[in-house]
């Protein structure tokens, strides 16, 4: 064990020891108290007692992390992000989602096509990877198109974007009217062993649709998508999946027949993945009473029923992961007529804690809140994060499970503001994140100086 | 205070005190349009603005004529639904307007809620004049005036509503309205304009329209939008007029002392007979008169309460805000105002 203890003279970053923690392992669903030590990028030891071992002297190069009362989790993994860049700059940029994203102890994103242009091509790949770098903060994983231009009539080339670097097939935003377009897309995306990312809506069946189809609708007077745009979708694709063997992941999934289709076809062996995001199991349709235009995306808030059908779904397996659908926009998309306003909400920042109030609620036990938000998505992308591994890159996010905060739309790091969550009180916060072992993030301390400067003031 | 919020968007929510404050108060001013010199000066010098953002004749003249009567400012602007790709948002129209000074703002929108986002931004009143499939209060309120004219009362009663709910903000307004009043409400048409949710809502709903009308007090039928029957909802106008369209024999379903309602403007022949439209139990016209007395009284109302509020503020020893929204008795209203030298 000495061996993983030497330190390496010369390196710029020195060793770096969370001590103290309760360690979440995701994979072995267990929690335990341990330290951990992180040297060249990667996790170089995991033990309890590791602080004890280390010599008393000649260690002053050695950082120390008290972890004591907080969790040392897996850096969180949220495998549906909108980055916006190319073209959407002025909602988020690739630096500032990925600021939100270590703020939010979310470690590594996959980011969804849709941009401008669209990421169709493996130049657009290589300039997010680039952009990614540049900002040195989350690891980001780019999903290629499905369809070139995002249009759904013909295939993206999956083999030049996958050699760029791409993880998943996805026209994420843009549902794929064309079955056949879509078994194919399954066919190829499986050469390269990626999955397809479904955004399931029957286009005829949603078309025209604000809101969740429903007596809140009908009381608000807003065009409504039914759940069944979602259901026969999945329905059709679940078809494909089978037919091809290819493997669906079904995203966003926000309906109870939905749900149901998905556990059936799991259960008969189908290839079929699937996520939530944290609004559908924490919002319904009530939430856009009073045109609140940050309770609008694709798919809608649906019904309480959906809602317990989706924790339910959460809990048995069924539903692999959580997944923010993190998608800024300016408040100029936002402070317009209800059916002017885009779709969709920020999430970041607000997937931790939203996770842990699961466990809260009894919905899951820690260790498998956590694996939705690390290991599991990780495998549905078959990343090599989300685990707590020596030899691993050291992507580790230290959570204090008790901090109580409340979300402030402006304060959020993230260039757009469109939570639905403002103003909500949260418990736990990643209170340091680290990326191949740089921290990236750290609230240590913060909070100390405000309450000096008052103090000044008084004084 | 009998009627203390501040907009008018929607009778949701609104107590049956309130509805029968504003309904009393209408009836108050029903009055004041049958004098020689139709004009009391209950508004002067405030302004009021009405913002159409979609053609209106009828719901745009009554608000010109009730403000006039009560010799407010009025100023009519129509203007274009603001779209995503061109033309100032309704935030910057509404701030625009804010920053002149009126004293409410009727609007009128294609897009439901956009009266709630105004809201939002200015500080004055806003009274909506329906937006897009949500509500239009103010067409609600004198259907509910109407009937208690032609009824004595509103509780008890069983009122049809008929055609097209599914887009309708007359339907909504007059539902939650007639629903708090104590009143059943039925909703007769297709599947596809009449979907299930509107049982959760309070509704009982049938499909016949003979069925439908059985044994009902009020008849209210909605204008249907020709452009709709492309198809979609029903495969032809004809295809619906064959099974809605208010005839005599469908009318002999109903009490015998049934009134009919509808808000125009109506086609005549596709859901209404003319027969029907001008026999002896239509009270259309009772309804368009009845539509500016309830108008002059959501302005009153709201505007009023506002200049009471100012006038407080300016001059401590000023008229409570109580006293100048208390219902007006049938005669008082002249007198008081000759009394108060205004």
């Amino acid at each position: 064990m000495s061996e993983g203890f030497r330190l390496s003279a010369g390196r710029s970053e020195p060793p770096l020891l969370i001590a103290g923690g309760t360690l979440v392992d995701p994979v072995a669903r267990k929690q335990r108290k341990a330290d951990v030590l992180v040297r060249d990028g990667v996790i170089a030891a995991i033990d309890a007692g590791i602080s004890a071992q280390l010599p008393r002297r000649g260690v002053a190069t050695i950082q120390r992390v008290d972890a004591t009362g907080f969790l040392v989790t897996p850096g969180l993994v949220d495998m549906h992000v909108h980055l916006r860049e190319p073209g959407y700059e002025y909602k988020e940029t690739i630096a500032t989602g990925a600021r939100a994203a270590v703020a939010g102890g979310v470690t590594s994103v996959a980011c969804m096509a849709n941009t401008k242009p669209v990421n169709d091509s493996p130049a657009v790949t290589r300039f997010i990877l680039e952009r990614a770098h540049a900002a040195q903060l989350a690891k980001v994983f780019p999903i290629g198109a499905l369809s070139v231009g995002l249009a759904g009539a013909q295939l993206a080339p999956f083999a030049g974007m996958y050699e760029a670097g791409i993880i998943a097939i996805s026209d994420d935003g843009h549902a794929v009217s064309d079955a056949e377009l879509m078994r194919r897309a399954l066919e190829c995306a499986k050469m390269f062993g990626m999955p397809v990312i479904d955004h399931a809506e029957d286009r005829a069946l949603a078309a025209g649709g604000l809101m969740h189809e429903g007596a809140v609708s009908l009381r608000l007077g807003l065009r409504g998508v039914p759940s069944a745009a979602e259901d026969v979708m999945v329905a059709r694709d679940i078809a494909l999946a089978s037919l091809t063997g290819g493997h669906l992941h079904v995203a966003h999934i926000s309906s109870a027949g939905a749900v149901g289709m998905v556990r059936r076809a799991r259960a008969a062996g189908v290839h079929v993945t699937a996520e939530v995001s944290p609004h559908h199991l924490w919002l319904t349709d009530e939430a856009v009473v009073g045109y609140n235009t940050n309770a609008k995306m694709a798919p809608p808030l649906r019904s309480e029923s959906d809602r317990q059908a989706l924790r339910e779904a959460l809990a048995d397996g069924t539903i692999d992961c959580i997944a923010t659908d993190h998608a800024p926009h300016h408040r100029d998309e936002k402070d317009v007529e209800f059916e002017q306003a885009a779709n969709g909400v920020v999430g970041l920042e607000t997937l931790l804690p939203l996770t842990l109030r699961l466990v809260d609620e009894r919905v899951l036990d820690l260790p498998t809140a956590i694996a939705k938000i690390t290991s599991e998505p990780a495998a549905i992308l078959g990343l090599p994060v989300g685990t707590l591994d020596v030899g691993r890159a050291a992507d580790l996010t230290v959570i204090d499970p008790t901090l109580e905060w409340t979300v402030a739309a402006p304060e959020l790091l993230t260039k757009s503001k469109n939570t639905p969550f403002d103003g909500w009180t949260m418990r736990g916060r990643a209170v340091l994140t680290m990326v191949d072992g740089r921290v990236v993030h750290d609230l240590r301390g913060e909070g100390e100086a405000p309450r000096r400067a008052r103090a000044e003031v008084r004084a | 205070m009998l009627f203390a919020r501040p907009h008018l968007i929607g009778l949701e929510g609104l107590s049956a005190e309130e509805i029968t404050f504003l309904l009393d108060t209408a009836e108050s001013f029903k009055e004041v349009s049958e004098r020689e010199i139709k004009k009391v000066p209950a508004l002067r010098g405030r302004t009021v603005v009405n913002l159409f953002f979609e053609g209106s004749t009828r719901t745009r003249t009554s608000f010109e004529i009730a403000a006039k009567r009560l010799s407010a400012d009025t100023v009519s602007l129509s203007a274009q639904a603001s779209s995503a790709s061109k033309g100032e948002t309704l935030t910057d129209t509404a701030r625009n307007l804010a920053a002149m000074g009126p004293d409410a703002i009727v609007v009128r929108h294609p897009s439901s809620g956009a009266p709630d986002l105004l809201a939002r931004h200015v500080d004055c009143p806003i009274i909506n004049a329906g937006d897009g499939a949500h509500e239009h209060p103010t067409q609600a309120l004198l259907d509910l005036l109407t009937i208690r004219e032609h009824k004595g009362q509103i509780a008890g009663l069983t009122v049809a509503i008929v055609g097209d709910l599914l887009h309708s903000r007359v339907a909504r307004s007059n539902l939650f309205g007639l629903l708090t009043m104590g009143a059943k409400v039925r909703f007769v048409g297709p599947p596809t304009l009449v979907p299930r949710q509107f049982a959760d809502l309070g509704a009982e709903l049938v499909c016949d329209l003979h069925e439908g009308l059985k044994g009902v007090d009020v008849i209210m039928m909605l204008r249907i939008q020709r452009e709709r029957m492309n198809g979609r909802y029903f495969s032809s106008l004809d295809e619906y007029s064959r099974l809605y369209c208010l005839s005599a024999d469908a009318v002999a379903r109903a009490k015998s002392d049934v009134i009919i309602l509808h808000p125009g403007p109506m086609n005549r022949g596709v859901e209404i007979s003319s027969t029907v439209a001008d026999g002896p139990y239509s009270v259309i016209m009772d309804q368009v008169t009845n539509g500016v007395a309830v108008r002059m009284a959501v302005l009153y109302v709201l505007v009023g309460r506002r200049k009471a509020a100012l006038d407080d503020a300016a001059a401590d020893d000023g008229p409570a805000i109580d006293a100048a929204v208390r219902p007006l008795a049938l005669a008082e209203l002249p007198a008081k105002r000759a009394a108060t030298g205004e």
